[in-house]
Order: C-alpha cells, then sequence, then structure tokens
C-alpha cells in the first residue's frame, strides 16, 4: 500500500517569491527519506507540497508536477482533501486537539470525515496507538485529554492520529526537534518500525538523525541569501554522509558550511 | 528587596568598594517612586469610588425591598405609585426574554461574521466588513432604536413590540460578538488547524469540529459579556418598548416591562416614596443580574482550551 512520488520541475512560490525551484526527485516507497539542509532552504515547504498542505497558506501555490504512484496531485480534477487522506503528515510540535480525548484524537480523522460505527472506530484506535508504541501507555486512560500527556507522548499520539486514516505515505516536519532524546529515541524506533509499511518523509536538522533513520537523503541548500532553494543532491543515506557527489553537500555535511 | 549580601569580592581589582555598593537605594529614586505609587492608588481610588458609592447608595435604598419574596414573585399589576408592594417580576422576566431573544438572533450572525473575517475573509469585501463592524461599534444605542423605529414602525407600520427592541439590541449585540469572537479565533494556534487538514478534514468540517469548540469557552465569555451590556440598554426600550405594569411574555405584540422601562416609568411618578423605593430596587436588580452575567462570563473563560 506504500507508494512512490516522483516530483518533477517543482517550483513553489509564496505570493511572487520563489522559495523552490527545479526540484525533480523520486521519493522511493517502504523506505525513509531525509531531507537536510540549513535553514530557510525549503526543505519544509517541498514536504508540504506533497499533501497540498502548502496551499494552506494564503498565495501559496506550486508549478511542477507531483507524481504518487503516477497519478499528479497538482492535477485539474484532484481534490487536496483527498490527497491529504493518502499522504498524511506529523508536525514539529505536537498538535494534540485540546478538546478531545486520547481516543477521540486519534479517531479524529475518522470521526471528522463520518466514521460512526464504534466497534470499527475502537478497533482502529487500538491499532494505531499499538502502531505508535502508545498503546500500553495509554490504555487506561483512553477517555483523559490528549494534552495532559508529556511531549513525547503527544508526538506518538499525533502519529497514532495520522496513522488512523491509513494513508499510503507519511511525511514528518521535525517531528523530534521539540522532544527529548528518550522521546527522540522512541520516535525514532517508531520511524524503523513504520517503513515497513508506509512510505516516510522525514525532514530534520539533525544529520545524525537522518543517518540513523534514513534510506535515502536529500539535502537542500539556497543558491545565495534571497534567492530560491533548491535540492543539491538525492542519493543513498551512506552515500551522501561517506562519499557526496556535490562538494557543498560535503561540506554543509562534514561542518564546514558556507 | 534589598537582599543582596555584603560578601563580595573586595580583594578583586573589579570589584573596588567605592565603584560597587550595592547597599540602600539613591535618594532621588526612591522619591520617584514612592511619587508614582501614591499617584497610581490615587488614580485607583478616583475610579474606584463612585463605583462604590453608586453600589452602596443602590443596596442601602434598595436592598430592603429585593430581600422581600414578593420583589420576585409580584408583579406591578394594580399597584399605584402611592401604594407599597408588588413585585418587579414582570420586569425581569421582560428583560430576560429580550436578552435572550437578542442573544438568539446575535450569537450565529455574530460568530459566523467573526468565523468568515479570521477563517475566510481575504481582499476587499472582508476589510469592508471588518470596517462596518467598526462603524456599529460605534453606534449610539439610540440611533439603533430610531433605526429601528423608522425601518418597522414608520415604514412598515407595525406597532411597537418587544420583538422591536431585541431587534435594535441586536445591531448593538453583533458588534460585540464578532469582535470578541474573532479575538478569540485568532488565538486558535494555526497548527490544530492545520492538523486537521493534515488528515484529510474539509475546511469547514475544521472549523465546526476543531476551532469553534476550541475557542467556545472563550465565545460563550464574549456572548455574556455582550448580553451583559445590552441588557442594561435603555434608549431603544424607551423608544420601542411601552410599559406595562402586568406580567406580558408576548414579544409580538402589546406592552412588555423591562427593568431600565420600570425604572423610568417610577421616575416619572416618583413624588411619592413607595415609587421612589422602587426605583432604587429595580436598578439594584438590574446591576445584579449583570453582575450575574458578568460573573458566568468570568468562570467559563475559566474552561479555555487557547
Amino acid at each position: 500500500m506504500a507508494k512512490r512520488i516522483d516530483v518533477s520541475d517543482l517550483d513553489i512560490f509564496y505570493g511572487s517569491f520563489k522559495a523552490v525551484e527545479g526540484v525533480s526527485m523520486s521519493i522511493e516507497p517502504r523506505a525513509v527519506t531525509a531531507f537536510i539542509g540549513p535553514s530557510g532552504c525549503g526543505k519544509s515547504t517541498v514536504l508540504r507540497t506533497l499533501n497540498r498542505m502548502h496551499e494552506v497558506i494564503p498565495g501559496g501555490r506550486v508549478e511542477g508536477k507531483v507524481l504518487l504512484d503516477g497519478q499528479d496531485l497538482y492535477a485539474k480534477d484532484v481534490d487536496p482533501v483527498g490527497v491529504r487522506r493518502t499522504v498524511g503528515m506529523v508536525f514539529q510540535r505536537p498538535n494534540p486537539f485540546p478538546t478531545m480525548t486520547i481516543r477521540d484524537n486519534v479517531a479524529a480523522g475518522l470521526k471528522l470525515n463520518g466514521v460512526k460505527n464504534k466497534a470499527r472506530l475502537d478497533e482502529v484506535i487500538e491499532k494505531s496507538l499499538k502502531g505508535a508504541n502508545l498503546w500500553n501507555e495509554v490504555k487506561d486512560r483512553l477517555d483523559k485529554p490528549g494534552a495532559g500527556l508529556s511531549g513525547g507522548q503527544q508526538q506518538r499520539l499525533c502519529i497514532a492520529r495520522a496513522i488512523a486514516v491509513e494513508p499510503q505515505v507519511l511525511l514528518m516536519d521535525e517531528p523530534c526537534s521539540a522532544l527529548d532524546p528518550i522521546s527522540t529515541l522512541a520516535i525514532e524506533d517508531l520511524i524503523n518500525e513504520l517503513k515497513e509499511r508506509y512510505t516516510i518523509v522525514i525532514v530534520t536538522h539533525n544529520m545524525q538523525q537522518a543517518a540513523r533513520v534514513s534510506d535515502q537523503t536529500a539535502f537542500f541548500n539556497l543558491k545565495a541569501t534571497g534567492q530560491p532553494g533548491k535540492l543539491v543532491e538525492l542519493d543513498s543515506t551512506s552515500k551522501i554522509f561517506n562519499n557526496p557527489t556535490e562538494k557543498a553537500t560535503e561540506d554543509y555535511i562534514s561542518g564546514r558550511f558556507g | 528587596m534589598t537582599a543582596i549580601t555584603n560578601d563580595l569580592p573586595r580583594d578583586r581589582a573589579l570589584a573596588e568598594p567605592r565603584d560597587l555598593d550595592l547597599r540602600g537605594k539613591s535618594g532621588s529614586r526612591a522619591i520617584k517612586n514612592s511619587v508614582a505609587t501614591a499617584v497610581m492608588w490615587a488614580a485607583f481610588a478616583i475610579a474606584v469610588i463612585p463605583l462604590v458609592w453608586i453600589l452602596v447608595t443602590v443596596a442601602v435604598k434598595g436592598g430592603h425591598l429585593i430581600l422581600d419574596s414578593t420583589w420576585w414573585t409580584n408583579s406591578q399589576q394594580g399597584v399605584t405609585a402611592r401604594r407599597e408592594g408588588g413585585g418587579a417580576v414582570h420586569a425581569i422576566q421582560g428583560t430576560l426574554i429580550q436578552g435572550l431573544v437578542t442573544a438568539l438572533i446575535s450569537v450565529p450572525i455574530g460568530v459566523l461574521t467573526a468565523v468568515y473575517l479570521v477563517e475566510y475573509g481575504r481582499g476587499r469585501f472582508a476589510r469592508i466588513v471588518s470596517f462596518m463592524v467598526d462603524i456599529l461599534t460605534g453606534v449610539p444605542s439610540i440611533v439603533a432604536g430610531l433605526f429601528i423605529y423608522a425601518v418597522f414602525i414608520t415604514t412598515f407600520g407595525f406597532t411597537r413590540a418587544g420583538i422591536f427592541v431585541c431587534l435594535s439590541l441586536t445591531l448593538l449585540m453583533i458588534p460585540v460578538v464578532v469582535r470578541s469572537t474573532e479575538e478569540m479565533l485568532k488565538l486558535v494556534p494555526n497548527e490544530l488547524r492545520e492538523a486537521a487538514y493534515a488528515l484529510g478534514v474539509p475546511k469547514w468540517k475544521t472549523i465546526f469540529s476543531v476551532v469553534l469548540p476550541t475557542a467556545f469557552s472563550g465565545i460563550i465569555t464574549g456572548v455574556l459579556l455582550g448580553l451583559a451590556r445590552v441588557m442594561g440598554e435603555t434608549a431603544p426600550l424607551l423608544i420601542l418598548g411601552p410599559y406595562t405594569k402586568a406580567i406580558a411574555t408576548d414579544l409580538f405584540g402589546g406592552n412588555m416591562a423591562t427593568l431600565p422601562t420600570m425604572i423610568n416609568q417610577d421616575r416619572d411618578q416618583a413624588v411619592t416614596l413607595p415609587a421612589y423605593d422602587r426605583i432604587w430596587a429595580a436598578a439594584l436588580t438590574l446591576i445584579l443580574l449583570i453582575l450575574l452575567l458578568n460573573l458566568l462570563g468570568r468562570l467559563a473563560s475559566r474552561f479555555s482550551k487557547v
């Protein structure tokens, strides 16, 4: 059920400002692809175009093609809401719905889309929480508010919420940057398990994390200050970290940037 | 708060005792501090004295009547200005009914306008709507009353009735609800909207199932404070809602009493002591009602999720 993503000649705009230029890449199914690069180089922006979340921002628009198993996400007759059901997303800061219980948070995607069958919801809730390695910690307090969990648990709750709608692809925008090392480790273990079933794309500022969890790594960079960001290279993680093709990648990896 | 210890490292060149004396305050700064404190306390006292004065006067002069249970059970039917007795239940009911109907009309319009302005409104039309709300905020209550009178009574030929009072109060309440709801919706973190979008939830459903529930208690607070404001309004009531001494609950026909019009009515006849007492008691009742709404509003804000 995991799908591959092919991006070709993607330009991304905020109003008249071109933020990212000429991105072409292939993201493999059932693997983890990490996006690395300095702040402001457009890696989160590229990530958000993969489930049409970029256009939620006023003025946000995209030129080019993003193919999900050959189907263009930006074709005229494609419904962005449908795209987002297929391509799930986990955000930088844990953002459980504050008015909802743990149970309702996990079921939110299904409930808000009209699923009412309680037996089915309970089944999905248990499966998703187990999938996010959170079940044992919360199974006795499913009716407590989701906001009462620790930061790391909240982030795993958000992952459970994202996988409850059974997406094909899971996008993660710096999912560990607000978490402590223990919670980070828990999420990284979880990513390793999830890649058996999902195509995962993760943005991270932590190069050790990219090296630990990913199979492919894409390095993004700015051409120059004020210029749009671009994809420098995409290759297997071991190649990028040991023997990158581009000099800029090597400089960034080894900390000799700029 | 000069809790600074004296064991400074005096033997170091950086900490010459002459250069670094942390003990005591400098004279002029202490004086400025005292003056500023005194001025602020004086300003506070000036603001509070009239308030306390009003509350005490109203409580002293009206207190004995509202402590009587007949005040809360009887109307003024058959009670003349010279006679004691009767109650204010007709006016309390009228004020509550008119307030409730006003809220029922204003809240959906106000909340949905705020949703439009925060969630959808872009460009020229949104700016016009926002500007109109600003103008409406500044409309004096008597103008709102006269406007409704001109439209419904003069132009369409209806007779004065409670519903027209509600319509004019609606004009005053909508901007309050719009502005307070707008503020609460802006406080809802964008991350929650994005989280819902990322689950494949359509925008309208996100607003109704995630954004509005998150801001719910704040919106309730705004509604109650807005209601408290319009329930004390008098001018539209004088123009559109003729007084009656009997209990009347029909908004669509006949006279209908409210607390402000009861105060006004008894003021007209206040040559006699019983009517004079009833003014104070009705005023106290109105203050208590509005105070209660304010307290409920504050209470609701405690349960805020944002």
